[in-house]
């Protein structure tokens, strides 16, 4: 498996919110998305590559781009999680079915959980940039998410 | 910068609030590497860190950033102003202008002039170790300092 390259549509998915919605294709129109999918909620990194995403999510939002996290835990350990990093980040929960978001983007890892991986659209729903670290242990820095917009010209 | 000239250069990316960072610069001690070290607080996991990066930062405009950081990394859980006041009091500064220091536009802008650096260079965790071609996020662990003894 790897993951969705640039150029290609946006597949058909549906993401859980913590307020009880879905939250699918239809909502990357009209924007800039990165979808920041992330293996576990309290896995043990001291400084979680959200919070630091947070620290510059300002700019980010300069350049008219939003993030959400993606992992397969529940909307409730998500929000647990993102209390406990104290970030602003919202979280979109691929648990039932588990991680069929993630593998329509290409991103599952064979254990069953999301890979490292970013996923980077435009306003038409197509695949702007993506990335997926080597191994789940490697934390992607901000940087990328900057070249990549950089890059698309956004 | 600090240690031995010569010696294998090392720059770390740290949080005074963080444990790992914590256990790393004690290890580095050890090693006699040439460190420099470059701040980068986590406001949202750890939220002195970026007073005490400002409060070290202020100690080194008056010629006692190690002691100061040191300081710091040896009591991380004494983080709160007072704390800050009592090790620059301890080290023998001038309070008001260490307070007016850390206050400071100045201090600011250096300590996220470090951070942006990090963001720019990859940093998406702390610690995060250069040296010499030799990257190492997070936790340090044993094959690290294997890598690190090696000239």
């Amino acid at each position: 498996m790897a993951p969705i390259e640039a150029g290609q549509p946006a597949p058909g998915f549906s993401l859980a919110t913590y307020e009880g919605n879905r939250f699918t294709r239809e909502d990357l129109l009209g924007k800039i998305t990165v979808l920041v999918f992330y293996p576990f909620a309290f896995s043990p990194v001291c400084t979680d590559q959200l919070a630091i995403y947070q620290e510059v999510l300002e700019d980010f939002e300069a350049r008219g781009a939003t993030l959400y996290g993606v992992s397969c835990d529940a909307t409730w350990s998500q929000q647990a999680f993102r209390e406990k990093l104290g970030i602003a980040i919202g979280q979109l929960s691929d648990f039932e079915p588990k991680g069929a978001t993630c593998r329509a983007f290409g991103v599952l890892h064979p254990g069953g959980f999301p890979q490292r991986a970013l996923v980077m659209t435009g306003p038409d729903a197509v695949v702007l940039w993506s990335h997926q670290a080597e191994n789940p242990s490697d934390l992607p820095g901000a940087n990328l998410i900057f070249d990549a917009l950089d890059a698309a010209q956004v | 910068m600090r240690g031995p000239e010569g010696a294998r250069a090392v720059i770390v990316y740290g949080d005074y609030e963080c444990p790992f960072c914590a256990a790393l610069e004690a290890r580095l001690h050890e090693l006699e590497l040439r460190v420099t070290f470059r701040h980068f607080p986590v406001r949202a996991s750890h939220p002195r860190a970026q007073a005490a990066a400002l409060a070290a930062e202020a100690a080194g405009r008056q010629g006692a950033f190690w002691p100061f950081h040191d300081a710091l990394f040896a009591d991380q859980g004494r983080l709160e102003d007072p704390h800050l006041w009592a090790r620059a009091e301890v080290l023998g500064l001038d309070l008001a202008r260490f307070d007016a220091d850390r206050r400071s536009d100045a201090v600011a802008a250096r300590v996220r002039e470090d951070f942006r650096g990090g963001i720019r260079a990859g940093v998406a965790t702390t610690p995060t170790l250069f040296s010499e071609g030799l990257t190492h996020a997070g936790r340090p662990v044993p094959a690290l300092w294997e890598a690190l003894r090696q000239a």
